[in-house]
């Protein structure tokens, strides 16, 4: 018997128990759909954040105290202001260095309030970081020198506090303190459905008094270019190495960063769908099942087919594409249902789910695996009837 | 054509059954010619239709040979049987054994498939298969859509498309009434006479076994007595009153 002749010998099977064909077919959707849409969301999640910190601007490394992991609590930090100058010195430009010393506080006008989170910043953010002033201006070096009380706030901040109001030269409060704004920050949107927007710059200095404290949470540096990056990173640890002697120090670069993050996502995402994979094995076991009932119910049909000249192996062949065809069919579903779940998700919640191309064939390709495999044993065993037994069962 | 289609020389079979064994058939010898028409008769639990399996090659003997056209199927393997049962028997069975879901139609082709036949000449040879049993207004019904009596002609109908040497019918009237049963007989007559099917026809009905040139008696797995018409016999046989 040729393969197309088996072929729709088993769509007939198929079509002749529609109920049933479509509820075995039902764990084999779920878990390639299960499969696609945590794949998406693993790789949106990714890709977003891998955006985000590209997005940051190049060739930028970030020093902190202690050893830089993910997950573990930042270290207790000794570096100063006076850092600043001293990392100025190894890039050979302190306008180079960016400092940072950030803390969540209420901001308010009049009776509006927002949280958001207040950073303590020198003026050579923008020369380090693409972070781009919509209106007014950034601060000045000025301005962190003689401890002024002025603000850069991120759009939401601005939007939630000053509504349709202009915001520029106008008093903002600040964990109780009046700070002056002089500028707002361009949009740039949310990630995980964390706004990045609910952010406000105030000089260094007045952070730091604001929040009591004398210290800096941690310095970037901008390397002139992307070769620089290495070399730098290793001064800019030894340089402060030998400042604080029996200290630890960590520069880590983008695409150190990057690295970590994929790391972990990936991780992340290979769990998920392990777990996904094991619904789809679950469903593959259903499918199984049924062709073992399918098989016994059908007996006698196998045992004619036989007596009329059917081979083994065309038996065989019958019952394995019948359960191929549950696997192959459900995993097509499974992955416009998959498909079609990832660009809802992405669509109306935070989290951005991207198909990544090469989940639904793999999908694909498994469901058809899940089916050849659990398939084999009710098509073989069909296959073994023998003919006289099978036509004697009633 | 002349010459043996089938010959069983010294067949036993025996199943082996909690331990015991079972013997069906304990040393058959028969031999069945070209345009043959011959009945197989015995008590129920005698061995016909183990006989019948042996003959259409669905079972192989325990011990003994037994030769399809010529050729000892011991020889063959399990796949080159099925090739040569779908070349030269054709099956009746007393539960019609039809496919449910099916249409007549695509009910007498099945032995056409596993032929390698092409779907279109499938058709075709099955509706001429239909048509010759009377069946050419009945192409698409399903056999629940179908008497008993219709439903043993579609199944006649399949057991001839692939033109067999040898038509093989273990009880063809057992589950049918009078009539119908009448009608199937006439029908497996004609076809014996006017195609030249060797016809073995399995029964316990004196009346239905006279029609048969030759008659096979079976018991307790032996052929107790093989009694064959005259030639001059043969008409009055087959006109014997039901
Ligand atoms: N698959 C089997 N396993 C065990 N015993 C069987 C099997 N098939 C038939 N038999 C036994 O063989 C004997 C002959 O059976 P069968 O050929 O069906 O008789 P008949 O058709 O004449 O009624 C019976 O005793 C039956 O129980
Ligand atoms: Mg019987």
């Amino acid at each position: 018997m040729k393969v197309t002749e088996a072929f729709r010998v088993a769509l007939d099977a198929l079509r002749a128990n529609r109920l049933r064909s479509a509820l075995t077919m039902l764990g084999v959707i779920i878990g390639v759909a299960a499969v696609v849409i945590l794949v998406a969301i693993g790789n949106g999640a990714k890709r977003e954040v891998e955006a985000q910190v590209e997005g940051l601007g190049s060739n930028i490394i970030i020093v902190v105290p202690g050893k830089f992991e993910f997950g573990s609590a930042p270290s207790v930090s000794r570096l100063t202001l006076a850092d600043v100058d001293l990392l100025g010195r190894v890039v050979g430009d302190r306008r180079r260095v960016a400092v940072t010393i950030a803390s969540g506080e209420t901001v308010s006008v009049g009776s509006r309030k927002v949280f958001a989170t207040v950073n303590g910043v020198n003026e050579n953010v923008p020369n380090v970081f693409d972070r781009a002033v919509a209106r007014g201006e950034y601060l000045t070096g000025t301005d962190v020198d003689t401890r002024r009380r002025v603000a850069v706030l991120g759009s939401s901040v601005a939007r939630d506090v000053f509504g349709d109001v202009d915001p520029l030269g106008r008093q903002v409060s600040i964990a109780g303190v009046r700070f002056r704004v002089i500028g707002v920050f361009v949009r740039v949107g949310s990630t995980f459905g964390v706004d990045r927007d609910s952010e406000v710059h105030i000089p260094v200095t007045a952070a730091q008094r604001l929040f009591g404290v004398d210290r800096i949470d941690g310095l970037a540096v901008k390397a002139p270019t992307a070769d620089d990056v290495e070399p730098l990173q290793k001064r800019l640890v030894s340089a402060l190495q030998d400042k604080y002697t029996g200290e630890e120090f960590s520069a880590v670069t983008q695409t150190q960063i990057l690295g970590t993050i994929g790391r972990i996502l990936g991780l992340l995402t290979l769990v998920l769908s392990a777990i996904a994979a094991i619904s789809l094995l679950v469903g593959g076991v259903g499918v199984s099942n049924i062709m073992l009932v399918s098989v016994r119910e059908r007996t006698r049909e196998i045992g004619l087919r036989k007596a009329l000249g059917a081979r083994s192996r065309d038996i065989l062949l019958q019952f394995l594409i019948e359960a191929v065809l549950l696997c192959v069919v459900g995993g097509l579903i499974g992955i416009g249902l998959g498909v079609g779940s990832s660009l809802l998700v992405s669509a109306v919640s935070p989290l951005p789910a991207v198909v990544a191309w090469w989940s639904p064939a793999l999908a694909f390709g498994v469901s058809a695996a899940v089916g050849i495999f659990f398939g084999v044993a009710p098509a073989r065993r069909a296959g073994r009837l023998d003919p006289v037994v099978a036509l004697r069962t009633e | 054509m002349t010459g043996p289609a089938v010959e069983a020389r010294d067949v036993s079979r025996s199943y082996r059954l909690d331990g015991v064994s079972v013997h069906a058939l304990r040393g058959v010898t028969l031999r069945i010619d070209q345009g043959d028409y011959l009945a197989i008769v015995g008590p129920s639990g005698s061995g016909k239709s183990t006989l019948m399996h042996l003959l259409g090659c669905l079972d192989r003997p325990s011990a003994g040979s037994l030769l399809l056209g010529g050729r000892d199927v011991a020889a063959l393997t399990d796949g080159e049987l099925a090739q040569l049962r779908n070349q030269t028997i054709g099956f009746v069975f007393q539960s019609f054994q039809l496919l449910s879901r099916t249409s007549a139609l695509d009910n007498v082709a099945l032995p056409l498939v596993y032929r390698g036949v092409r779907r279109a000449e499938r058709r075709a040879r099955s509706a001429a298969a239909l048509a010759a049993v009377g069946l050419a207004h009945r192409l698409g019904h399903r056999p629940s859509q179908l008497s008993g009596g219709e439903q043993q002609r579609v199944a006649i109908a399949r057991a001839l498309v692939g033109d067999p040497r040898v038509l093989l019918a273990d009880e063809p009237t057992g589950n049918l009434d009078s009539q119908s049963g009448a009608d199937v007989m006439d029908l497996l007559g004609r076809l014996n006479s006017e195609r030249g099917v060797a016809v073995v026809l399995v029964t316990h009905d004196p009346s239905i076994a006279a029609r048969a040139r030759r008659r096979i008696h079976v018991r307790d797995g032996l052929i107790e007595r093989d009694d064959a018409d005259t030639p001059g016999d043969a008409t009055s046989a087959a006109d014997a009153p039901a």
